[in-house]
């Protein structure tokens, strides 16, 4: 390979004269962790209601619930992404769709990016949940209400406080998603990481520095993750349980 | 752990890197010329588009085509016959904007002739032929939309593809006469004229000639204009690698050949004054530019 290496990339000027390109990769880097935070915890909290949901008696909840989790889950993120960006805007009223296109442009595609992050990000946590409160022996859930707990007790003092311990390493893995899915952001023009890291790569013609750039702070995010779910897991592990 | 790990990863990527870098004194270079890798290999691999209409394209039959798809083809005559192998075999290989730089240097790809422009951020990394056309940026609006030169953008919203000229253009403009344009980035050349159409940008800059094939595509056409004082002129030109003066000697002469037999111009009419294969049949009505035809009277391979 015949190729001109230059690591120093990063401290040079841009050519759009918008600053350094190393300025302008931590700008993409800021993006990704706004979008990918933001989703998570949403996404999170969405995701145990949702889990919770799938498991109830009750079918009116579980149905609406497990056809939104099929739904967000067994589609594209790339196809719910341009849906909600270019095709929802069309569907609407005109005035709302021409309100919400002349919006702030960055504000809209920060909006459309966090729904669909976040519905999809739930769609997954509601599975792990589910199947995490699926795992608890079957006979805890028949104690419980021969102690005479209600649905809600049952859940909040039984089947919960067991159930989101077995899922933090599988949320982990969904944890850690949420930052590499937030590339997607590119496709409509919200230059986070990946995306900033494609002009910088095509503005210095130098693509090989820049996308070594963004996959060393990729993996220092999720190495950061895998740490702080490590030390949730080892924080809230209760003796006895679960092999502690 | 996680930090042993961690400096062992970043300490292998220095090393690889610098294996990379550094020529080693006294061997020959790493690089083979292409014309006796396509001797040994019996191949030349093309890098094509799916849609960079109308320089090279799938057209509607999903046929290859396009302006520069036919010069690269006259380049792999030339070659068959200066290595004297009528059986050569021809590989194609799509490339995206963000893909074809790299391709061309780590030598996957021999030749590149789609809508790539030379420049000299470029040339650090790949070696460019002859130019084939000459464009300018522009701006793509409404006619009904007031707009008529670059001022008339000031603090509206405009539409460019990420990582093009265009865009490096457009934001330079921007940041030197802060006009507080707001600047959307497409992914790409469809992407882009859809944002237009639907209403989110009034404007959309590129390359003229791209724009006139949008407008050419448009759900009505008539709508739409071409406006603007173009901001740069621009080379299109062929990729190679960097430094093979044999073979960029090979493409510059069949560049070269073809304007002065008034081959070109034939092909410029093919392509942008009659109806090709694309969406049914479009015409993008163009008339041959006093750049290109001073360029067909003297061809050169020079940065714009």
């Amino acid at each position: 390979m015949d190729y001109n290496w230059d690591w120093l990339i990063l401290f040079k000027q841009s050519v759009t004269g918008e600053g350094l390109y190393g300025v302008m990769l931590l700008k993409g880097l800021g993006w990704t962790l706004v979008i990918s935070l933001a989703s998570w915890i949403v996404a999170l909290a969405l995701g145990i209601a949702l889990g919770v949901g799938r498991t109830l008696p009750n079918r009116w909840v579980r149905w609406p619930v497990t056809v939104y989790v099929h739904v967000f889950r067994n589609t594209p993120l790339l196809v719910q992404l341009f849906l909600w960006y270019f095709v929802v805007p069309e569907l609407l009223p005109p005035a709302w769709g021409d309100a919400i296109k002349q919006m702030d442009s960055t504000l809209e595609q920060l909006l459309a990016v966090l729904l669909c992050l976040t519905l999809y990000t739930a769609a997954k946590a509601a599975e792990q949940v589910r199947t995490g409160i699926e795992s608890v022996a079957a006979g805890q859930r028949q104690a419980g209400t021969a102690l005479g707990l209600s649905t809600l007790g049952l859940y909040k003092h039984v089947l919960l406080p067991q159930a989101l311990r077995i899922v933090i390493p599988p949320l982990t893995s969904d944890f850690m998603n949420v930052f590499k899915n937030s590339a997607v952001a590119l496709t409509i023009g919200l230059m986070e990481l990946t995306g900033m890291s494609r002009e910088i790569s095509e503005f210095s013609a130098h693509p090989f520095e820049a996308f070594t750039a963004a996959t060393l702070a990729y993996m220092l995010i999720t190495l950061a993750v895998v740490w702080l779910m490590r030390t949730i897991e080892v924080r809230t592990r209760v003796p006895g349980l679960l092999g502690a | 752990m996680i930090k042993r790990w961690l400096l062992a990863s970043f300490i292998a990527l220095l090393l690889a890197s610098c294996g990379m870098d550094a020529p080693q004194p006294g061997t020959t270079p790493r690089q083979i010329s292409t014309l006796d890798k396509i001797r040994q290999t019996g191949t030349i691999t093309l890098g094509t588009r799916h849609a960079s209409i109308p320089f090279n394209y799938l057209d509607d039959h999903q046929q290859q085509a396009g302006f520069s798809w036919e010069i690269s083809q006259r380049v792999v005559e030339a070659v068959k016959q200066e290595l004297e192998l009528p059986d050569l075999a021809v590989k194609t290989m799509t490339v995206t904007p963000q893909t074809r730089i790299p391709l061309v240097a780590n030598q996957t790809l021999d030749l590149e002739c789609s809508s790539t422009t030379h420049n000299l951020e470029r040339r650090a990394q790949v070696s460019f032929s002859n130019t084939f056309f000459i464009v300018g940026v522009r701006l793509l609006v409404r006619k009904d939309s007031g707009i008529q030169d670059w001022p008339d953008v000031a603090g509206k919203r405009v539409i460019v593809s990420g990582g093009t000229t265009a865009a490096r253009l457009l934001r330079k403009l921007n940041s030197d006469r802060n006009w507080d344009i707001d600047i959307l980035t497409a992914k790409d050349i469809n992407e882009n004229f859809m944002m237009v159409e639907t209403g989110r940008a009034v404007a959309s800059v590129q390359d003229d000639i791209i724009l006139h094939s949008n407008i050419a595509r448009a759900r009505e056409p008539q709508a739409w204009e071409v406006v603007g004082t173009p901001l740069q002129r621009e080379a299109y030109a062929c990729m190679l690698r960097k430094g093979d003066v044999a073979f960029k000697q090979l493409v510059d002469g069949v560049i070269a050949g073809m304007m002065q037999s008034g081959e070109m111009e034939r092909l410029y009419t093919k392509y942008f004054q009659s109806r090709i294969a694309v969406k049914g049949g479009i015409n993008i009505k163009q008339p041959l530019s006093d750049d290109m035809r001073e360029l067909f009277q003297r061809p050169n391979d020079d940065v714009l």
